[in-house]
């Protein structure tokens, strides 16, 4: 890999991770819905990129699969639930804004201390890319434990997907890549509907549960 | 020698057109509107007016409300004259890194903040109260841009820096474009523009600057409004000289040289100002407890720039 | 011959208590007992600074025939404790200048009087003590005789209260330092330092670490350990809060580097991480802290914390440089701490003082209850002015180039070879920027409430300016932090000898940089020069003053405030101290203190006023303090009930004991 290939690998890879953030960001539901159609689309350059670097077509279909599902009709689909359900608007979350990205921070810094001593052994590129990719997890992760909104929780978990995805297609010869991907589309789309039928029930059946702890403020 | 003409040519550049910038920006934000617009002299007319008036004072204002306007725009003018615009090589130079330059700014919002609590009103202590916490935040963030280009250049000096980009050794790097970004939010507050302050707007609870120099009226606004203009001035020439050092005259170089840094240091500021603007006009100001996130946000591209840049300098 | 000299200074110091004990109630013996110590101090801190310049005292240790059997009291300066012991005693003196102003408003002068020149005595031992039973003396003698300072007044509770407090954590620290030398002294059990530095010490020398960072970061008030210095500092009278938070914390910081630099041998590159953490947390707490204080002097205090922060972070990037054998760089951050540490001295004596100033002319040490006194004190509010512009880290005073050189130590952090450092660093340094823009913003906040404004209170309106010893006090510190701001490269210069001993590295001598000016690695990679900064600043301020007055209107006219129209004569409507630490308290409180506000609004036709009620929790107080304070109360109130016992139960617990007893001498044989 040439240096300004390998820039612009760095460059997408690490504009994965800033859009991860700006997912932790977002306090609008459409807005939210926009950015992870922004993830989506910078995972598909980035292994677009890769494909043709790495000059393996089949990753190509990755991208693709990237693109117009993650990148078009997820968001798109969710855009119309959401405006059918009526739950947009302002997202709580269950941790202010400020401290989860001081977190997120931390955890970025985490995995490039856990990821870049025990890939010694592999090239530039991969210990980059495989760092980036477990930091796009665990802001994932993150997300889906600080927001309280399903819709939130469910973007978490296809963002954690697409860290994945950039992982299996950074190390190269990773075999199954595509498949993978094919995989993981379905499981969401699995997920999505299994969580939009059960948790927004539960959503509106239940209280809240920090309005009960802030009613009972005194005693703490 | 040629250091020392330098040095003073930039002292009275910087000063000249600190107002012409501001015009400039007024003059694109209204055509922006679709207003006419003020003519682009138009802050110069306003200075002298406000020379020739007569200044008023509140009955209980200190010797420092009435000594600040002078030490503020001292000390940004200070600042101001030592960010590389047209031409590296200053002679006071070797004075004042990044850091030192941030600080000065620093002494400046101090005691414009201590000015606005002078006369004891409900505007001036909300106003330096606000501009206190948004320094808070702007600080580190500040502090992360210049960690990331002394990564790079190994040096906070701002010659050694646009020298370090200009050379071979900076390619196409995603942390200084997080640092580019942080950097620039930096700027919009610390220059109380949009979506942080409005500095066009009076008599509203959101003011933060005009706010905290409301009392301030006569030669002692005058001296304030330059210092604000030089501000401006001196962040859009900050970001010139860190990011697009392109053109600016180096010590060898002859006048024409320096002619041709000096055009394209107007020409950057021209087209830093319209991108300022036009991102102006695209947003709508901030509630003042929005802005701590907007600022956290320049800490956190600051910080993740710093972390990536290691990841980037391991492997690369 | 130094050591000697210093040796009958500190003698002195010890005959003066024991004469102002028997003076106390003379007329003017407060005045001679604050003189005499301000001229011994004064003295002292020239023998050091001598000392200093050559490195360390030449020629023998001062021996004294007292102490342990086996070990005798050695006393004498190296380069580390004579720079400690100047920064210690030029404070002292110019605060003890300061006391004699102060020091009359003092009722019972009996109760301080005695303990002043001991306390200084018992820190010159500390910093004088080449054997681990004098520092322990020294130690002891300097906790015992501020905290006997801190109870003069023991009329209001919370005196008591911080008395107690700081009695028991004192007493805590000490014997954490007593273990941490037992370690160190190994089995031999050499007590002098120059044993312990040939020793092999029985334990891990990271237990020392650990020791050191309890033992003397309780003394200089990290975080979590500072919970008594906000109450203590503010509780003496304010000369001696000055001593305390400017002066007694810096002896701290020299416990902990003779410990763990000098002492312990080669550090491990992870010990900077608990110093680092625990200093970036002091930092930004110490000061938010301080930002939350509507009492001046307890706001001082948390400021003390914050900048024992600063400090600290200098110790660990110290720390982890040396264990790379980064010379130059570890150099570069114990030459930071200790300057910082000197400029903390000055600067928060100078504060300290000044609140006295102003705590004497109006009665008030609450902030809301203060006001315009810069037309009142005008002079105090000068000096005050420098003080504040001094801690908040602005050019051109002192506390700047401190920082600054805290900056590029940071800075350099990218050539470690260790990934959890390499990443905490950049951390630790945002941590730092920013509770240096909020020290800026505590100190715009007790200088706009205290002295700008309109008065808020009676006794505010009509104070009125401050007795000439204070003044002249503060005015030189004053003089001092714009000196030391001015001219860094003197002290960079004087303390390469330091460095030397501490880090076996020394930074490039700064009397060769143009101008004056300092670049502490080289100049290219980043230069600061106060001189110059302050010549331009002031220069173009009298350019611009200057074209103001020859072009512009004259015309002045005063008259009422504009205020938007709609001016509010009332002072009351003017922005509190609380007011104005709102927005950051929202930024950060939420978090950091569980910060709640509650407005209660009064209903329609209710005349009564809309109450905000801000609740505040001290989170390192609950959650570290208060369940040992639960268990000791728990453990007391159970052991009470054995005060009631019947006889036949007081005969079955002797009983019980003695069968105790038997069975453990049975089993022993």
């Amino acid at each position: 890999m040439s240096p300004i290939e390998a820039d612009v690998a760095h460059f997408l890879a690490g504009s994965l991770v800033l859009v991860s953030f700006l997912l932790l960001y977002q306090d609008r539901m459409f807005a939210l819905l926009n950015t992870f159609a922004l993830h989506a689309c910078v995972l598909a350059f980035s292994v677009g990129w890769q494909a043709w670097v790495q000059g393996a077509p089949h990753l190509f279909i990755t991208a693709l699969i990237a693109l117009v599902f993650k990148g078009v009709v997820i968001p798109v689909a969710l855009h119309r639930i959401v405006v059918r359900l009526g739950i947009h608007g302002t997202l709580e979350s269950a941790v202010s804004i400020g401290p989860t990205m001081l977190f997120g921070m931390g955890l970025v810094a985490l995995s490039v201390i856990v990821m870049l001593p025990v890939t010694e052994a592999a090239g530039a590129f991969v210990r980059e890319d495989l760092s980036f990719a477990l930091s796009v997890v665990l802001l994932g992760l993150l997300m889906m434990v600080t927001r309280r909104n399903a819709v939130s929780q469910v973007i978490g978990f296809m963002s954690l997907e697409n860290g994945l995805v950039l992982a299996a297609t950074g190390a190269r010869g990773m075999p199954l890549v595509v498949e993978i991907s094919v995989a993981f589309s379905v499981l969401i789309a699995f997920i999505v509907i299994g969580i939009f039928l059960f948790r927004i029930r539960e959503r509106f059946d239940t209280v809240d549960v920090q309005v009960l702890d802030m009613s009972r403020g005194e005693s703490s | 020698m040629r250091a020392w003409v330098t040095q003073f040519v930039q002292l009275v550049l910087v000063l000249a057109f600190a107002p012409l910038l501001t015009g400039l920006t007024r003059r694109i934000r209204a055509r922006l509107l679709r207003r006419q617009g003020p003519p682009l002299l138009q802050p110069y007319r306003d200075l002298a007016r406000l020379m020739r008036k007569e200044a008023v004072v509140a009955h209980n204002a200190s010797w420092l409300f009435r000594s600040a306007p002078y030490l503020i725009f001292a000390a940004t003018w200070v600042a101001a004259s030592l960010v590389p615009t047209f031409a590296g090589g200053l002679m006071f130079s070797a004075a004042a890194d990044l850091i030192v330059i941030v600080a000065l700014l620093g002494t400046a919002r101090f005691f414009l903040a201590l000015a606005g609590l002078d006369v004891g009103t409900g505007f001036g202590g909300i106003g330096a109260s606000r501009e206190m916490m948004f320094a808070s935040l702007a600080e580190p963030a500040m502090l992360m841009v210049v960690f990331t280009l002394s990564l790079f250049a190994g040096s906070t000096q701002l010659s050694n820096v646009s020298a370090f980009l200009l050379g071979p050794g900076a390619g196409l790097s995603f942390s200084l474009g997080l640092a580019l970004i942080a950097l620039f939010i930096v700027s919009i507050a610390e220059n109380a523009r949009i979506p942080v302050d409005n500095p066009a707007t009076h008599l509203e609870l959101t003011m933060v600057h005009e706010a905290m120099i409301l009392e301030y009226s006569g030669r002692h606004l005058a001296v304030l409004e330059a210092a604000a203009s030089l501000k401006l001035l001196l962040h859009l020439s900050l970001i010139a000289c860190v990011f697009t050092p392109w053109g600016m005259a180096t010590a060898g170089t002859g006048w024409a040289g320096y002619l041709a840094g000096f055009g394209a240091w107007l020409g950057k500021l021209a087209a830093g100002g319209f991108l300022l603007v036009l991102f102006e006009t695209a947003i709508a100001k901030m509630r003042v407890f929005r802005v701590p996130e907007f600022l956290g946000m320049a800490l956190m591209l600051g910080l993740l720039g710093v972390i990536l840049l290691f990841v980037s300098r391991v492997s690369g | 011959m130094l050591n000697q000299l210093a040796g009958v200074g500190i003698g002195l110091l010890l005959a003066l208590a024991v004469g102002s004990a028997l003076l106390a109630r003379a007329r003017h013996a407060a005045a001679l007992t604050y003189g005499a110590s301000a001229l011994i101090c004064l003295a002292l801190a020239g023998i050091a600074l001598q000392a200093l310049g050559a490195g360390g005292a030449p020629g023998v240790a001062l021996e004294l025939r007292v102490g342990m059997p086996l070990a005798r009291t050695q006393l004498g300066f190296d380069a580390l404790s004579a720079a400690f012991a100047v920064i210690v005693n030029l404070a002292s003196a110019i605060v003890s200048v300061g006391a004699i102003g102060l020091g009359r408003h003092v009722r019972e002068q009996q109760r301080v009087l005695p303990f002043y020149p001991a306390f200084i005595a018992g820190m010159n031992v500390v910093l004088l003590a080449q054997d681990a039973f004098s520092f322990l003396i020294g130690w002891e003698f300097m906790s015992l005789a501020s905290w006997a300072l801190v109870v003069s007044d023991d009329c209001s509770d919370s005196n008591r209260r911080a008395g107690l407090v700081y009695l028991i954590m004192a007493t805590g620290g000490a014997l954490t330092l007593l273990l941490a030398f037992g370690v160190l002294a190994g089995p031999d059990g050499g007590y002098a330092f120059g044993q312990m530095r040939q020793a092999t010490a029985f334990a891990p020398a990271a237990i020392v670490l650990v020791l050191a960072l309890i033992g003397a970061g309780s003394k200089a008030g990290l975080v979590p350990l500072h919970a008594w210095l906000p109450l203590a500092h503010p509780a003496a009278p304010s000369h001696v809060s000055a001593l305390m938070s400017g002066v007694m914390t810096k002896v701290a910081v020299y416990g902990f580097i003779r410990i763990v630099f000098d002492l312990s041998g080669p550090p491990a590159w992870w010990w900077s991480i608990p110093v680092l953490l625990a200093a970036a947390a002091t930092a930004l707490l110490g000061v938010l802290h301080a930002l939350m204080e509507q009492d001046l002097k307890r706001m001082l205090a948390y400021s003390t914390v914050e900048n024992i922060g600063i400090i600290f972070i200098g110790l660990g990037l110290a720390l982890t440089f040396k264990a790379n054998g980064m010379a130059v760089a570890a150099a570069l951050a114990i030459v930071a701490a200790i300057f910082h540490g000197f400029n903390h001295s000055l600067f928060k004596s100078l504060l300290f003082l000044g609140s006295g100033a102003v705590l004497h002319a109006t009665g008030e040490r609450d902030m809301q209850r203060l006001g315009g006194l810069i037309h009142r004190m005008p002079l105090t509010a000068l000096a005050f002015l420098a003080g504040c512009v001094a801690i908040s880290a602005l050019p051109p005073f002192n506390g700047f180039a401190s920082e600054w050189l805290t900056f590029q130590a940071i800075l350099l952090s990218p050539q470690l070879p260790q990934w959890i450092p390499r990443l905490l660093v950049p951390a630790v340094g945002a941590t730092l920027a920013c509770s240096a823009a909020l020290a800026a913003a505590c100190s715009v906040r007790a200088f706009g409430s205290t002295f700008l404004g309109r008065a808020r209170s009676e006794p505010a309106a009509g104070a009125g300016e401050t007795d000439p010893w204070s003044l002249g006090a503060m005015l030189v510190l004053a003089a001092l932090c714009l000196l030391a701001g001015v001219l860094p490269g003197l002290v960079i210069d004087s303390l390469g000898s330091v460095s030397e001993l501490v880090v076996q590295g020394r930074l490039a001598p700064q009397s060769g940089q143009p101008w004056l000016g300092i670049a502490p690695v080289d100049a290219q990679r980043g230069a600061y020069n106060g001189l110059l900064v302050f010549v331009m600043i002031a220069s173009a301020a009298a350019v611009t003053a200057l074209i103001a007055r020859r072009f512009a209107s004259h015309a002045l006219r005063r008259s009422a405030a504009w205020d938007c129209g709609f001016p509010e004569p009332s002072p009351l409507a003017q922005y509190t101290p609380g007011g104005f630490a709102q927005p950051i308290r929202r930024v950060f409180g939420s978090v950091v203190f569980r910060a709640r506000e509650q407005v209660s609004m009064p209903g329609p036709g209710d005349t009564g006023p809309a109450r905000l009620r801000v609740e505040l929790h001290d989170t390192v107080w609950d959650a570290l303090y208060a369940p040992v304070v639960r268990a000791v109360d728990a453990t007391a109130g159970y052991l009470n009930a054995l005060q009631f016992l019947t006889i036949r139960k007081y005969l079955a617990v002797v009983f019980i004991a003695l069968i105790v007893l038997l069975v453990i001498i049975g089993t022993s044989r």
